[in-house]
């Protein structure tokens, strides 16, 4: 068959834009402006490692209150009747669909001094609470714009689970709790991993929400690469240097993660 | 317990809609001081001045004629790509379904500086030239090809391979085989491709951000607004966005019920 040729032209695109472009972030991170060969760069980093404390720390913590708040909801929704089902779904995709620039700015007005939270509180005779630009802030624009995808992963698999499985459980006398806890939890494993990944990927590396809900003193790594391609500190070899190890920090993480999953049911697990 | 999990239902969408139904009732606020949190007035002032807005409507073009030409471009690019690679041998086709991966696994972020990086370097070459529509549409099509290929091939895989033999042993030519047999076969994967190509585009903020020089898409005006002038304007904007969105969603769900019920029909009368 010559029907290899036809992914000819992809194969010359996938050079140019995918692997041309990761190694000239490898020669940046490992070379100075004049193009010599150094470390500088990498050990540069090290620097910022409060940094990189601080975007895992946020991630994984917005990660953990998607999950919990996430699994109770795709749990109800996989319970709902078949045309509920679909409804509910929707709702949740909804906001997705929704520039997540202005789903943050929406934020913003809320959280404000003199935001409608406030304003609400104060007419109910309680004091103003200082919500914009803290870390909380910053946790909370990440729950809410990634939470679809810790969802969406949940419920495929959930609504998937065998209900004879669970009735034989039954049968054989598990109470409800058991049930979840030796039965159903275990079986929805593969959401949780895909739903945890595609949550920690994008929070660890946002810059925007951080930008937008944590004012200037929340940094975190995807601010810190800004800087240094598109702002003050302008610097393209240490923000490699930067890119490379949030790079490998989140490839290591998919590892550990690929690890628990051992169907591979992550594999073709595009979302629509 | 189902009131329970009605009620927990109820909060989880509330946390989910109700800041963008503050955002829509803001946009017809009249007041532009204190605008936003006190309402003072039903007005579509903000409307108009965001419709008389040139720079948004720049924006606005740039965006679509990007999204259209990307999208188009990656679902023939991709399209291909996927009947080539599921013509491969295993060994050959696993790498070069971990390199088309990639730029879904890796983050956003590094994908634009990285496609930046590329853009500088290829400008410098090229000499003068500075990044614009052109980078962009680049950036583009390659974040948009490993959607287009990962939903062609799972109908190639379903396709029984024996249907475009069947074609070529009665007498016919391959490309037309592929145009009457295969390719209305693997359609519903191409357009899903198409649409989501086009969604795609039309959203991205981050890897434009770092590949568009000094041109504006829409995600990127929306950014700057963000940045310097608070204005209802971009309540304005966000409430038409989720209009046609929502459109757009009932539409294409009304095409794939649509769809499962001729698969429900077709399955019957086999």
């Amino acid at each position: 068959m010559k029907s290899k040729s036809a992914s000819l032209p992809y194969l010359v695109w996938m050079v140019i834009f995918i692997i041309v472009p990761t190694a000239l972030v490898f020669v940046f991170a490992f070379t100075d402006k004049s193009g010599r060969f150094t470390l500088q760069n990498l050990q540069g980093v090290g620097q910022y490692s409060n940094v990189f404390l601080r975007s895992i720390w946020l991630g994984a913590l917005a990660t953990v209150i998607s999950l919990v708040l996430g699994y109770p909801l795709a749990y109800i929704i996989s319970k709902a009747r078949a045309s509920r089902q679909n409804v509910l779904i929707m709702l949740v995709m909804l906001p997705m669909w929704m520039n997540f620039l202005l789903r943050t700015y929406a934020w913003m007005t809320l959280l404000e001094d003199s935001g409608i939270i406030n304003h609400v509180l104060n007419l109910l005779g309680l004091p103003s609470v200082h919500m914009i630009n803290t870390q909380g802030a910053v946790v909370l624009g990440m729950v809410y714009n990634y939470i679809p995808y810790m969802i969406l992963p949940l419920y495929s698999v959930l609504t998937k689970i065998d209900r004879s499985v669970v009735e034989a459980a039954q049968d054989l006398g598990a109470d409800s709790r058991k049930v979840f806890l030796r039965v159903t939890f275990p079986m929805s494993m593969p959401g949780v991993i895909s739903g945890v990944t595609m949550v920690f990927v994008p929070a660890v590396s946002t810059f925007i929400i951080s930008k937008m809900l944590g004012g200037g003193s929340n940094l975190l790594i995807g601010d810190l690469i800004d800087m240094q391609f598109l702002g003050s500190a302008y610097n393209p070899n240490l923000g490699s240097a930067i890119s490379l190890v949030l790079m490998v920090l989140i490839l290591i993480c998919m590892g550990i993660m690929n690890q628990f999953d051992e169907n591979g049911a992550t594999e073709g697990g595009v979302m629509v | 317990m189902k009131t329970l999990s009605r009620i927990y239902l109820f909060l989880i969408f509330l946390f989910l809609y109700a800041p963008i139904v503050v955002l829509v009732i803001f946009s017809f606020n009249d007041s532009a001081v204190a605008s936003r949190s006190v309402f003072s007035g039903f007005s579509l002032r903000w409307y108009s001045t965001l419709f008389q807005d040139g720079m948004l409507l720049s924006a606005l073009r740039n965006t679509l004629i990007i999204a259209v030409v990307a999208a188009i471009v990656s679902t023939v690019l991709g399209t291909a790509a996927a009947i080539g690679i599921s013509g491969m041998n295993k060994w050959m086709r696993r790498t070069v379904m971990n390199v088309t991966n990639f730029p879904m696994v890796n983050p956003d972020i590094v994908t634009g500086v990285s496609l930046m990086l590329l853009f500088v370097a290829g400008t410098r070459m090229l000499g003068g030239a500075s990044l614009g529509m052109a980078s962009l549409i680049l950036a583009h099509i390659t974040f948009c090809l490993p959607y287009v290929i990962l939903s062609v091939m799972p109908k190639l895989r379903q396709m029984d391979p024996n249907l475009s033999e069947a074609a070529r042993d009665l007498g016919c030519p391959p490309l037309a085989a592929f145009f009457r047999v295969v390719l209305p076969e693997i359609a519903p994967g191409i357009v899903t491709g198409l649409i989501m190509s086009f969604t795609l585009s039309i959203d991205d903020f981050v890897v434009s951000y770092f590949t568009s020089g000094t041109t504006q898409t829409l995600p990127i005006f929306i950014y700057s607004m963000t940045r310097k002038r608070v204005s209802p304007e971009i309540n304005a904007l966000s409430t038409c966005l989720f209009g046609i969105i929502l459109v757009l969603l009932l539409v294409i769900n009304m095409r794939t019920a649509k769809d499962t019920k001729r698969i429900q029909t077709s399955a019957k009368e086999v």
